[in-house]
């Protein structure tokens, strides 16, 4: 295999985020996982991103072919794309309010459809790219900017959520955790079916701020200290379970996909006809 | 290879011959979300597709299916979804997102009773203005309107092939009666049927957006790196939202392209149009009327024309400015509570009185005789 | 000799197979040389509803595509009789399915009781029958339509399992007007 070089997928132009974000790094894994799985370029994948920090990834610093949809809307839209070119990779790149916010039904449908694709969702638990408002992953109690006396919601297991929803692959890995977070992208893109992966990720500008985790050492850090690994999660009380982050890998499974299905029967179809 | 129905004469409903014009026009993808009056179009579609290599699909919402539709597209494919007044609602923003990032696409809305869930089993014309200015910011859609079944079959075609023309999104506008009747259609033979493919790039260009009026459209999945936003972008499609003149060139090349080809878009039909001293606009199910009104005029002594409109939008300015010189009045029949009435009074601009005929509620048709008594009526006031 | 154009209107409940009836009316039509337009309306539910199917044939192309004043008027509930009769014309033809409409005003029209219901149910296994009785009877009374064509637009209208007890319920509505 080549030496990784990141350059080799990016368009020559700089990156848009902020010191300290997570999405660099969400973006370094995924291409390091497409290196190893022995991808010299992105001409095999689209990329499909609706409207946040997340969805700017792919779009359009990937050496690829990439849409920008709007928001909430980059599922269906890779659905469009998935059903008319099934041989090629789709990769959907998104925040935890373009998926599981305004987007949250077409995720949910995907997955029960089981449409042969990958969804990267980048939880920084809030509404980033406009200053920081509570998302449907905020944590309970947690300050933003229209929850100024703390969060009344309960945040989103998106990943439990995906597997109940009838998700071939699912893993839930944070920023700190890169070996496993890329590990987990290879197992995915090699996913015959829906897989999907939630990277909890840090957001210092609008999110660390303001729960008092000012840097993204602190992020990390708390990152760190607060994972709970699925097996031992398991075994844990739910109480005890309040404000952690429950990683690693959910589900594996191989299951027939929505592209195999609908070829199949246009195939009968047309012979019929 | 494309199934297509036999040449013959068919006794066929307006839903089923959009669906049937769609595969003759190339759909190789539908998406779609159940709504009544214009359900019958995926159910036809969900049978017919697969059999000529295409793919119908139910989304979970209008919101999916547009999305659907745009990213199979990109993906190469023509494309289309057909709703209502509410679902038509919920498609405007990607509406607006398909204009932008120039996808060709058909939207169907088969117009019903609003507005919310209103009379969903019955007829109105009053989502006239929702197709011009429903999503956000500047842009010019091509809207048809078709007034018989045969048209729903020629429309259909002709708006997949306005669409992959122009790169851009096309509404065709019908409504429920002409939607749910069934009427005597013939369909040419697939070699008299003119089908219009979008213009594909050089193996070598890298630039699909902004370099001329209308740029080739690239696929995903065909090497050539393009990438799609509706944020404004340059040429290559990145975004680019800092400087306000690539935005000004974007959004005026986008409406100037269909406002400088309007004289190839507009399409209506005139009837006893030289010199008569009654001009009634219309257009969808309520042109059905006019023919017979102006007979029934005729024998009172009134001579009454017709321009019915077969194109929304863009809108044939110049022709009612032209003929409008001559006449007396301007009548405007719509089953709304005034839409294209408005249209017409700002084209005229007071040159000549116009009056709105409307009538809303249960699909109610504007009969013949109502509309002669508002003819009979207005002649009097005018002498 | 037939009239030029004419205007029929079938009425009755959602369920009864109104517009279907009206379809193959319109397509026979079509099959025969003419001009046809069918149009409906229902109700939101699917089911007990008033429904209504108008067709209008014509030598000539259709303008207007509603029935105003029909010439031939369809009844297979009371309700529908009671909500249409002031839209017949008075030298019309009545139809009536005699065992759902149990009181028919004096009028001048024509006016024809077929026994649609009871017969399809003991003769044809449902009442769902009902329409291709009626439009046997509708058939063979005006004569606006050929049997053949309505045969025809039978066929190429129902689904393959209904298309024999259809063609018999017509037939049966055929020897009925006798």
């Amino acid at each position: 295999m080549n030496k990784f070089s990141i350059r080799k997928y990016l368009r020559d132009m700089p990156l848009p985020f902020c010191p300290g974000c997570g999405n660099p790094t969400v973006m370094s894994c995924f291409l390091r996982a497409v290196h190893e799985l022995g991808y010299e370029d992105l001409r095999k994948f689209v990329f499909c991103s609706g409207i946040g920090c997340a969805a700017w990834i792919p779009s359009p610093y990937f050496k690829a072919d990439s849409i920008h949809t709007t928001h909430g809307r980059s599922i269906p839209a890779a659905t469009g794309v998935k059903l008319v070119r099934p041989t090629l990779n789709i990769v959907v790149f998104g925040g935890d309010g373009d998926l599981v916010g305004i987007g949250l039904s077409h995720l949910i449908h995907a997955a029960r459809r089981n449409l042969d694709i990958t969804v990267i969702m980048v939880n920084n638990m809030i509404y980033g790219m406009t200053g920081g408002q509570m998302a449907p992953t905020t944590p309970f109690k947690a300050k933003t900017t229209t929850t100024p006396y703390g969060n009344f919601e309960h945040p989103f297991d998106t990943t439990s959520l995906i597997v109940a929803a009838g998700a071939c692959y699912a893993a839930r890995w944070t920023t700190f955790h890169v070996e496993q977070l890329r590990e987990a992208m290879k197992k995915a893109l090699t996913t015959k079916g829906f897989a999907f992966i939630e990277a909890v990720s840090q957001c210092p500008t609008a999110f660390g701020k303001r729960v008092g985790l000012k840097t993204t050492k602190e992020l990390l850090q708390w990152f760190k200290e607060n994972s709970v690994p699925l097996q031992e999660a398991e075994r844990t009380a739910e109480k005890d379970l309040a404000g952690k982050i429950v990683v690693g890998e959910f589900v594996s499974r191989e299951l027939p996909t929505l592209t195999e299905i609908v070829h199949e029967t246009i195939k009968e179809a047309t012979n019929d006809a | 290879m494309t199934k297509q129905l036999p040449l013959d004469t068919y006794f066929m409903q307006g839903n089923q011959a959009c669906a049937e014009a769609a595969i003759t026009a190339g759909c190789k993808f539908f998406a779609g979300y159940p709504i009544t009056p214009a359900t019958e179009i995926a159910e036809h579609l969900a049978k017919r597709l697969p059999q000529t290599g295409g793919i119908a699909i139910q989304m979970e919402d209008e919101l999916a299916a547009l999305s659907a539709v745009i990213g199979a597209s990109w993906a190469g494919a023509k494309a289309m979804t057909a709703t209502s007044g509410p679902g038509f609602s919920l498609m405007q923003e990607n509406i607006g997102y398909a204009f932008m990032t120039e996808t060709p696409c058909v939207i169907v809305n088969i117009q019903r009773a609003g507005p919310s869930t209103g009379q969903a089993t019955k007829c109105a014309q009053g989502d006239v203005m929702q197709a011009r200015w429903g999503t956000h910011g500047d842009y010019t859609p091509i809207v048809l309107s078709p007034n018989s079944v045969q048209e729903m079959y020629n429309l259909t075609i002709r708006a997949f092939n306005l669409a992959e023309t122009y790169r851009t999104p096309v509404i065709l506008l019908a409504d429920e009666i002409i939607a749910h009747m069934r009427e005597k259609i013939t369909i040419p033979p697939s070699n008299k049927i003119k089908i219009i493919n979008r213009k594909k790039p050089k193996k070598t260009d890298k630039t699909f957006f902004n370099t001329e009026e209308i740029p080739p459209m690239p696929s995903v999945g065909d090497g050539f790196n393009v990438s799609v936003t509706g944020s404004t972008h340059n040429e290559q499609g990145h975004r680019y939202t800092a400087d306000p003149i690539v935005h000004r060139q974007l959004v005026e090349r986008l409406v100037n392209k269909i406002n400088k080809n309007a004289n190839q878009i507009i399409n209506h039909e005139d009837h006893n149009i030289e010199n008569c001293e009654i001009i009634i606009i219309s257009y969808g199910c309520t042109s059905r009327a006019v023919h017979e009104t102006i007979e029934l005029a005729k024998k009172r002594g009134i001579n009454a024309g017709s321009i019915r409109l077969k194109t929304l939008w863009p809108f044939p300015e110049k022709t009612i400015q032209t003929l409008a010189k001559n006449a007396k009045m301007i009548l405007v029949p719509e089953m709304n509570l005034r839409q294209i009435f408005y249209e017409v009074e700002r084209t005229v601009h007071g040159t000549v009185p116009v009056l709105p005929i409307n009538k809303i509620g249960g699909g109610e048709m504007i009969t013949p005789e109502e509309l002669l008594t508002e003819i009979t009526r207005s002649v009097n006031n005018i002498e | 000799m037939m009239p030029k154009r004419v205007e029929v209107r079938i009425s009755g409940l959602g369920g009864q197979g109104v517009v279907l009836a009206g379809e193959i009316l319109g397509r026979a039509a079509v099959y025969d040389g003419k001009y046809a337009v069918q149009t409906q309306s229902y109700g939101a539910e699917a089911r007990g509803s008033t429904a209504k199917s108008e067709v209008i044939i014509s030598d000539k192309k259709i303008g207007f595509p509603k029935v105003r004043k029909c010439d031939i008027l369809v009844t297979m509930s009371q309700n529908a009789l009671n909500k249409h009769l002031d839209d017949l014309k008075e030298n019309g033809i009545l139809l009536v399915d005699r065992d759902k409409v149990k009181e028919v005003p004096k009028v001048k029209a024509k006016v024809f009781g077929i026994p649609a219901t009871r017969i399809a149910e003991t003769e044809l296994t449902s009442r769902i029958y009902a329409n291709a009785i009626m439009l046997g009877a509708l058939t063979k009374i005006t004569g606006i339509v050929s049997e053949e064509a309505v045969k025809k637009a039978i066929i190429d209208s129902v689904s393959k399992e209904t298309k024999e007890t259809n063609l018999e319920g017509f037939g049966k509505g055929l020897g009925l007007a006798e």
